[in-house]
């Protein structure tokens, strides 16, 4: 009995995961570009500890639901949410959340990997300075070793640390900004197509940290990569002209989905 | 199937999968068949058609395979498509099985050859054979629709096929008891009887693949069975 094998111990995690609580919980969530209705009342809830991946056709809203999360549509002029989006229990639309703050909590990835001008060493140390994360130097120089561990970029650049950033490869710009997004600590990462400029091997450099991230940290994945979202989601959302299709384990919706739209749309068939 | 994909050389693998399991299904039927024939009217001719055309089964089984590699490989195939293209491997399996069982019992035709095969067993054989051959056929054309209803209709009839055999097994059994000189004519009978049985069971693991294939669940409950031969004759003496 105690024999356990490593699938059956992943499956026990995974089981143990999906009875904790949600870490965010997005209900009747909807978002209007001025006139234009983009998400229609989507309820999702995300959970902790898992790689949640949404997929759909372009335009189907799931960007836009995941800069929800962060409230990263507040920059977008014109752009309003109704529905309510909590983090933990914080409703983090409520005019008392600081949105600083809540983007150190919820921190982003980008599809084009954008370091900043400046080195690699100040890509990672510049997040924690601003939130004060670090009371000294070797605080920070801890800070930033432990980050660019977590983002498997450290035996890469530790000899060059003081070099620009953006003098990486693009898939090492890319785990850069992982590491950068790591390094404020925060409880979800949102990833926004984050492979789609890298090459095979760099994606799947990617691909392993994210599920190594997974321990630590609930992970959100846009991708338009079906097969990204196969190999490392526990969870997937179909989305499609802004609703939510259908929420389901990624095994499930890979083998045997519950929606004809999600079924037409993995298998690259139209109907 | 109501949609096809976007990519149309995707569809075309997938049809010559599909046309290939048909050609299979049809040729181990034919093979079955003739070697029953050939078994009842000690057709020797006829028995080593059976057993040269074995070959085209194994070879069509092994380019089944191939292509399905390669299309899993370039496709990545999932749902629906991914549980079709496992499915035709199995049902390419199955189908070569049946193919060796064909030609197994066309074997045997040769050494039941001088003697004959008496005319009440040799009409029991048929009838089992008939039966059997109506599953496979049946199975093919509902593999052809993908019906899961029907396939699990068809996983339900094997019963007829067991309870057949098992009266015939005993029929062997009496023969060979009445005169030793039965004895070699009907162990090679009864071998022949297990064949044929044995391919309404190919039929039938060929139904729930399909069941499987198209609801992507694995049919409920165990399959019916009435083959007591396993255990006939050992209470008596």
């Amino acid at each position: 009995m105690n024999m356990m094998s490593e699938a059956a111990v992943e499956k026990a995690l995974d089981q143990k995961m999906s009875e904790v609580s949600y870490k965010m919980i997005g209900k009747d969530v909807s978002v209007y570009y001025g006139e234009k209705r983009a998400l229609f009342d989507v309820n999702l809830n995300v959970r902790e500890n898992t790689v949640t991946a949404l997929i759909g056709p372009s335009g189907c809203g799931k960007s836009t639901f995941l800069r929800t999360l962060n409230r990263m549509n507040d920059t977008i002029e014109n752009c309003r949410v109704t529905g309510k989006i909590t983090l933990d229990t914080d409703d983090i639309y409520d005019a008392n959340i600081d949105v600083v703050e809540l983007r150190a909590r919820v921190g982003m990835v980008f599809q084009k990997p954008n370091p900043f001008p400046k080195s690699i060493y100040e890509n990672i140390s510049y997040g924690p300075r601003i939130h004060g994360l670090a009371r000294n130097k070797a605080d920070m120089d801890q800070i930033v070793e432990a980050s660019l561990q977590r983002a498997g970029l450290w035996t890469e650049v530790k000899d060059r640390l003081h070099e620009s950033g953006t003098g990486l490869s693009g898939g090492q710009q890319q785990r850069l900004c992982i590491a950068r997004a790591v390094a404020v600590s925060p409880e979800v990462i949102l990833m926004d197509e984050p492979c789609s400029a890298l090459d095979p091997i760099a994606t799947a450099k990617v691909e392993e940290l994210i599920h190594e991230l997974r321990a630590n940290y609930t992970i959100v994945i846009v991708t338009h990569s079906m097969q990204q979202a196969a190999r490392v989601s526990q969870r997937t959302a179909m989305f499609h002209l802004g609703n939510l299709v259908e929420e389901n384990d990624t095994d499930k919706m890979f083998t045997n989905p519950d929606d004809q739209r999600t079924q037409d749309y993995i298998m690259g068939r139209f109907g | 199937m109501a949609s096809t994909h976007i990519l149309s050389a995707y569809d075309d693998e997938l049809k010559y999968l599909s046309r290939r399991i048909s050609e299979m299904g049809g040729l181990a039927e034919q093979m079955c068949s003739d070697a029953v024939r050939a078994l009842v009217n000690a057709d020797s001719a006829l028995a080593q058609k059976v057993i040269s055309d074995d070959v085209i089964l194994d070879h069509a089984e092994r380019e089944i395979g191939d292509k399905a590699i390669v299309t899993i490989a370039r496709r990545q195939p999932v749902a629906t498509d991914l549980r079709e293209i496992v499915g035709s491997l199995r049902i390419a399996s199955d189908l070569e099985r049946v193919g060796d069982l064909g030609k197994n019992t066309a074997k045997r035709v040769i050494a039941v050859q001088g003697t004959g095969v008496p005319r009440k067993l040799a009409r029991g054989l048929e009838h089992l054979s008939d039966l059997a051959l109506v599953q496979l056929k049946d199975v093919l054309d509902v593999y052809a629709t993908r019906s899961a209803e029907k396939a699990e209709a068809i996983r339900s009839r094997d019963e007829e096929i067991d309870a057949m055999y098992t009266s015939l097994f005993r029929e062997l059994l009496t023969y060979m008891m009445e005169d030793p000189r039965n004895i070699t004519t009907c162990t090679h009978l009864l071998f022949c009887a297990k064949n044929i049985e044995r391919i309404g069971d190919h039929a039938t693991n060929i139904a729930e693949t399909i069941y499987y294939m198209t609801t992507g669940a694995q049919p409920e409950g165990d399959r019916p069975k009435d083959d007591s031969s396993n255990t006939l004759g050992a209470i008596t003496e």
